[in-house]
């Protein structure tokens, strides 16, 4: 009894708080100037400065430890970034990056109890904020990864390739402007690669953003690479060539 | 469906499938109140006297050891991270963990409780009294464990240490919810004093707590 009123005023105060989407999603442009890189005290790659514009894509290679993953846990608001600045130009400025952003580490965030729709309505409901959005149901998010049929099935019954699947659908069925993939194409067959390099092809057309860590070539020719560790000194190469446009 | 009820739901949904939920909860409180009996002896003087105690003892321990795993599945198969990058602040989805968390394992304990006072020779106030302040201090016990599996949430063993950290601050919930319930069934102490800052606990808990495991939570990705 005691907790009701405390739940039903969570319940319907806070859900309204973000707007996911925004239809001038096309404006956006992720900013990143003078980024340090660092796990722990040690400096990965120092004074990271580039911009992806809506419908760009970037790749960010280099090396194991280059510090790729870190740097994609700082666009995503999980480490926290100490030197230099990340925000997304062109949406509500009181929205961090994170809410506008999808992360897909290496893990997938599949529950093995859950049925793989549940998992992909909770993530929906969690991650799209109840707003309206240009967003799949997870039947047909499944869909575009070949998947439909495994929808009722629990995600502990699925093999390593499904489950990375069924994660990236993840990533359909709440829309949000800015993708950030750690390896996405980890585990996949070459076919589910081939449907990857699709769907992220479709989400460029329709004006989103895309900073993935790759070793391998994920089937987006426009897309800058930015290497990480390499030769250089402070760690990083730049693409800088027609970041300046 | 809104966020917040959708993880709300789906913490239910787990606590369900993974470990049968309330069940295992209740037996094992069940064991723990059982065993007391055989312990102490067949006096039934006694065992009434120290009744509410046993169980709110028996319940403290069936709350926090099924505590532990409160963050650790989540963040095992990166869910935490989504759930970081969700429209819901951290504090919000912690606070939302612990009361579906409360709801599938402290609230059958509460319920459950007045049968078991049968068995420590507890008289119908001080079943009631137990009841009620079970129901109106576990919340306490959900949230403070959350610090403690919030700071344990990278220990693959961390069930014990959480307890270690969390026990002692359980001790105010534990004095007031066990005075409360036997002031229920007559003695000197009024029976709303305790119940009040019993109640007091649990709020504080509610609204400090998930500020505290948030903050955990976010020290311990780095």
């Amino acid at each position: 009894m005691l907790f009701w009123p405390e739940r039903d005023w969570i319940l319907t105060v806070l859900p309204e708080q973000t707007p996911s989407s925004s239809p001038s999603a096309a404006a956006l442009v992720l900013r990143v100037a003078d980024v340090d890189v660092a796990r722990g005290e040690r400096l990965l790659a120092g004074g990271l400065s580039f911009d992806v514009r809506a419908g760009e894509a970037v790749t960010i290679t280099g090396p194991n430890g280059a510090g790729k993953s870190t740097f994609l846990r700082m666009l995503a608001g999980l480490l926290p970034v100490e030197h230099g600045r990340i925000a997304i130009d062109g949406a509500d400025a009181d929205t961090p990056v994170a809410a506008q952003a999808h992360y897909l580490g290496h893990l997938n965030a599949l529950k093995p109890a859950l049925s793989v729709r549940e998992n992909l309505e909770f993530w929906a409901d969690m991650l799209a904020g109840g707003g309206p959005a240009a967003a799949l149901s997870p039947a047909a998010a499944l869909a575009a990864f070949g998947l439909e049929h495994v929808l009722d099935v629990p995600g502990g019954y699925l093999s390593t390739g499904q489950k990375r699947r069924v994660a990236l659908a993840r990533l359909l069925v709440a829309h949000r402007p800015l993708w950030l993939l750690d390896e996405p194409s980890a585990g996949l067959d070459v076919g589910a690669q081939a449907q990857l390099s699709a769907v992220m092809g479709r989400h460029l057309a329709a004006g989103g953003m895309i900073v993935a860590a790759t070793h391998v070539p994920l089937g987006l020719p426009a897309a800058r690479e930015i290497r990480l560790g390499g030769d250089l000194r402070g760690g990083l190469a730049e693409d800088v060539a027609g970041d300046s446009a | 469906m809104s966020a917040a009820r959708a993880l709300f739901m789906r913490e239910l949904r787990l606590a369900h499938r993974v470990g049968g939920g309330a069940s295992v909860g209740i037996v094992f409180f069940l064991i723990l109140v059982t065993i007391v009996p055989f312990a102490i002896g067949p006096d039934l003087n006694l065992l009434a006297r120290i009744g509410p105690a046993v169980l709110w003892i028996a319940a403290l321990l069936a709350t926090l050891l099924g505590l532990d795993r409160l963050f650790q599945s989540d963040m095992e198969d990166g869910s935490l991270d989504v759930l970081r990058t969700a429209d819901l602040p951290l504090e919000l989805v912690v606070a939302i963990k612990c009361l579906a968390h409360w709801t599938a394992t402290c609230l059958p304990l509460a319920v459950a409780a007045p049968l078991f006072g049968l068995m420590l020779a507890l008289d119908a106030p001080a079943m009631l009294g137990v009841a009620a302040t079970l129901l109106a201090g576990t919340p306490a016990l959900t949230f403070l464990g959350a610090i403690g599996a919030a700071l344990t949430v990278s220990l693959r063993r961390g069930g014990l240490l959480m307890a270690v950290l969390i026990l002692p601050m359980t001790i105010p919930v534990l004095i007031f919810g066990v005075s409360a319930a036997q002031a229920a069934s007559g003695g000197t102490v009024p029976f709303y004093a305790p119940f009040l800052i019993l109640l007091a606990l649990s709020l504080a808990a509610l609204a400090l707590a998930p500020f505290a495991a948030a903050a955990a939570l976010r020290a311990m990705s780095e």
